[in-house]
């Protein structure tokens, strides 16, 4: 059983890890328009150097 | 659109500042469609001097836009917006919105800690639960337990805010609500666990308390996510309907500004054809005014100085200046606020199901858990035991599954009344129309259409065109439902409008008029009678031949259809209008509703509603005038056109979009099946408990049985709820449908302004828009 000394902290952090992620996600208002983020990503003059 | 450039446009109402000498103003903009459009918009205005920042926010429509104040300003943001091809019209933030914004956020946080949280103890969980089963050693399980514990505390004591706070709310005003039993709960079931695990017990409670948390703020962000949907949306429509007001500047020059943002003593312009911004009195000018948004009267009355008019009526003929006058200040709007008041007051009376079943609900939940305490103490029972049991019986009768009942059904509902063309202002709004057996009409610009429609039956054609499309010169609303008649929309040049009278023009080398009697020397003639339901007459005069144009009022297009389906729904269908009996009795014959009164005042519009109420029926109103407000708001349940005035339109419980009577129909079939389901829910959640329970008072619930009750329970009434969405729409609907892409397209009237006509397509999608003339100023979208 002392495998758990490591795997559960090891659980807990990636757990944590999405939970951060998350929480950022909500900070940089990443959620406020879901729709106009898919189609944001369709024109692509950032490729052709403009 | 007429934009009258030479005026200045003053928006600086709606732009916030900030010291650096940055300013930001909110646009909701119309014609947004695609991809394209974003990259148009963004990349068109970012190439302005001084823009900082544009950013469009496309699931909203709206757009913000950051610059430096001393480069450039508002109104040449919104002047090069119109050169790429939108409009944008300035939004108010409201204060709501921002507190919506921040609830919303702070939920979905709680959601995430409590979800995180309820994952990782459910894994020790289910480790231990098989633990238990075979050979998992004393010391493994206090390790689980304590790592449970520190997982378990810390995210309940952040993810149960919302029902900590509500439940303490509740008690500081000696009332119980569903959120109390919620905290005992919780508080109790972790408290217990803690002293368990302290003890070395092999029953610890973490997951269920974390579990019962999740499951709760998944209900919770459903309700919140719905209401902020729906008031976002109503935030758009009102910025697009704003109206803009001509006002007079200190040195007498003219400026444009948004009628909200008008002051009392401002004087301002009222063009022909134009609506008037807000409440006041005419200084100068004389003119016919179209009241029927106001009073539901449609013959249009004559105005002169010193006269009080009042905001949505339409100005029919001459320029008038007007001095607006304080808010409330006018009588009739006092009358109106006072009635309001007195409405709401009993309205308040009628308790939401929800509430309903929380308050039947939380005192059993205690009794039982304090009964079964007693009862195992008198049963010879440690005081450790009766204390366990009495817990368990508390997290499995806490309420996740009632909880979760009724914002789902809501929430279901909601999006499929949204896609049918009912935006709901009020959450409860559902379940008060499931309930209704009495529909009370308002006529004007409910079941007629808010414009009138030239009679042209017995009209030679030819005579007809000409009229049309002299029609398209003027400004008079009455003209700009002839020029709907033009077979091809082009004016005749040299044109001249007189204003109060008509407009003019050589015809094939002869002098054509179009306006009043008088104006085309017409007062002898026989024409000269308004005849049946017809609102006014338009005369033309050419040469020889002179003809009179009734203009009458519409039914909307499907009224016939939706009254005869709510008939045969066994609902009782009846009309108070404020209009004249000739005009009432033609549309109710024509709609073969029996029950009619006219030349109805707004307290005897409640006063009808109230006999009615007292005779048990559940009234439902619907109306768009001024006038209709205090009955709206003493109705059991309440609908607004979308063009209704804002005041009333601020009482209604949902407004519905288009010139289709059908979301009526909808909003009716679709409430009574979501009250259904609510029930089936409550039943479910019942159910439970009745099986739970005495499982739990007999107290052989592990924390196994009490994850997979509440677990169970929770979902079987989420997947419930969603059956909502499989109905079918009202059977009439479905037959009258049209093809797929002009029922997607439902078209829905949203302004009159003058001779334009805005149109707002499909509800949820885009915002086009539309002339009246035919032609689409469509902004054209490619990607």
């Amino acid at each position: 059983m002392n495998v758990l000394i490591y795997l559960v902290p090891m659980a807990l952090l990636l757990g944590l890890t999405g939970l951060l992620g998350f929480m950022w996600t909500l900070r940089t208002n990443q959620y406020d328009d879901l729709d106009g983020a898919p189609l944001r990503i369709l024109p692509d003059d950032d490729i052709n150097g403009e | 659109m007429t934009m009258h450039m030479s005026e200045a446009l003053d928006l600086s109402n709606f732009v916030e500042r900030s010291e650096s000498g940055r300013a930001h103003i909110t646009l909701a903009v119309e014609g947004v469609g695609c991809a394209g459009c974003i990259r148009k918009i963004e990349d068109g205005l970012q190439k302005l001097p001084g823009i900082l920042d544009a950013r469009l926010n496309f699931t909203q429509r709206r757009l913000t836009v950051h610059w430096r104040d001393d480069e450039t300003s508002a109104d040449r943001i919104v002047s090069a917006l119109e050169r790429i091809g939108y409009r944008g019209y300035p939004f108010a933030p409201e204060r709501i919105t921002a507190e919506d914004n921040r609830e919303s956020k702070w939920l979905l946080k709680c959601l995430a800690v409590a979800g995180f949280a309820a994952m990782n103890v459910m894994l020790l969980s289910v480790s231990l639960w098989a633990g238990n089963v075979s050979d998992m050693t004393q010391e493994t399980r206090d390790l689980f337990h304590w790592l449970s514990a520190l997982i378990a505390l810390p995210a309940a004591a952040y993810a149960g805010q919302p029902f900590f706070r509500s439940a303490w709310r509740a008690i500081r005003t000696r009332q119980l609500n569903m959120d109390v039993p919620i905290t005992v709960g919780v508080t109790l079931a972790l408290a217990l666990s803690l002293y368990e695990t302290s003890t070395h017990a092999v029953h610890a409670y973490f997951d269920s308390a974390i579990m019962l948390l999740f499951f709760l703020l998944c209900g919770r962000y459903l309700d919140q996510a719905m209401r902020q949907r729906t008031r976002q949306f109503a935030g758009n429509l009102a910025s697009l309907k704003a109206e803009y007001a001509h006002k007079f500047g200190p040195g007498g020059e003219l400026t444009r500004v948004p009628a909200a943002a008008l002051q009392p003593d401002d004087i301002v312009q009222v063009r022909p054809g134009e609506a008037v911004p807000a409440d006041g009195m005419i200084v100068s000018g004389r003119s016919e005014l179209d009241q029927s948004l106001v009073t539901g009267e449609t013959v249009p009355q004559a105005v002169e100085p010193g006269v009080t008019i009042y905001a949505g009526a339409i100005n029919c003929s001459g320029a008038l200046t007007m001095k607006v006058a304080a808010a409330g200040s006018s009588t009739l709007l006092e009358e109106t606020e006072r009635l309001l008041l007195r409405a709401t007051e009993a309205k308040s009376r009628t308790v939401r199901l929800a509430d309903r079943a929380a308050r039947l609900y939380a005192p059993v939940v205690h009794l039982t858990a304090a009964a079964t305490a007693l009862g195992w103490l008198l049963a010879g029972a440690s005081l450790h035991d009766a204390i366990v049991t009495a817990v368990a019986v508390l997290i499995i009768t806490c309420p996740c599954a009632i909880a979760l009942a009724i914002p789902t059904v809501q929430v279901v509902a909601a999006g499929r009344l949204f896609r049918a063309g009912v935006i709901l202002n009020s959450g409860d709004a559902i379940e008060r129309l499931a309930t209704v057996d009495t529909i009370v009409f308002d006529k004007t610009g409910t079941l007629t259409l808010p414009q009138g429609v030239a009679d042209v039956s017995s009209i030679d054609p030819d005579i007809l065109n000409r009229a049309a499309r002299l029609a398209l010169s003027s400004h008079h609303p009455l003209a700009a439902a002839l020029a709907r008649c033009a077979r091809e929309h082009i004016p005749y040049a040299a044109a001249s409008e007189e204003c109060g009278s008509g407009v003019r023009a050589d015809i094939d080398g002869q002098e054509a008029r179009l306006g009043s009697a008088r104006f085309c020397g017409l007062e002898q003639s026989p024409h000269n009678k308004i005849a049946g339901s017809a609102v006014s007459t338009i005369f033309f005069s050419h040469g020889e031949c002179a003809v009179a144009i009734p203009i009458r009022q519409r039914l909307r297009p499907d009224a016939v259809a939706v009254v005869q389906a709510l008939i045969a729904r066994g609902l009782d269908l009846k009309i108070l209008s404020g209009d004249r009996p000739k005009a009432v009795e033609s549309v109710a014959r024509q709609l073969g509703i029996a029950e009619w009164h006219a030349d109805f005042t707004p307290a005897a519009k409640i006063a009808a509603i109230e006999q009615l109420k007292s005779q048990d029926r559940r009234v439902l109103m619907i109306g768009d005038g001024l006038n209709d407000a205090p009955a709206l708001a003493a109705a059991t349940v309440s609908l607004s056109p979308i063009t209704a005035a804002q005041l009333t339109q601020n009482r209604a419980d949902a407004l519905f979009l288009g010139d289709d009577l059908t979301p009526v129909l909808e909003a009716v079939a679709l409430s009574r099946r979501a009250k259904t389901l609510m029930q089936q829910n409550l039943g479910l959640a019942i159910v439970y408990n009745a099986l739970a329970v005495p499982i739990a008072v007999a107290g052989m619930v592990t924390p196994l049985i009490a994850a997979a009750a509440m677990s169970g329970s929770s979902i079987l009434v989420t997947l419930n709820a969603l059956r909502g969405r499989l109905g079918r729409r009202p059977d009439f609907v479905r037959e009258a449908e049209l093809p797929p892409t002009q029922a997607t397209q439902r078209s829905a009237q949203a302004k009159v302004r003058g001779a334009e006509r805005c149109v707002i397509e499909d509800v949820a999608a885009d915002l086009v828009v539309k002339n009246t003339a035919g032609t689409r100023d469509q902004v054209e979208c490619v990607p």
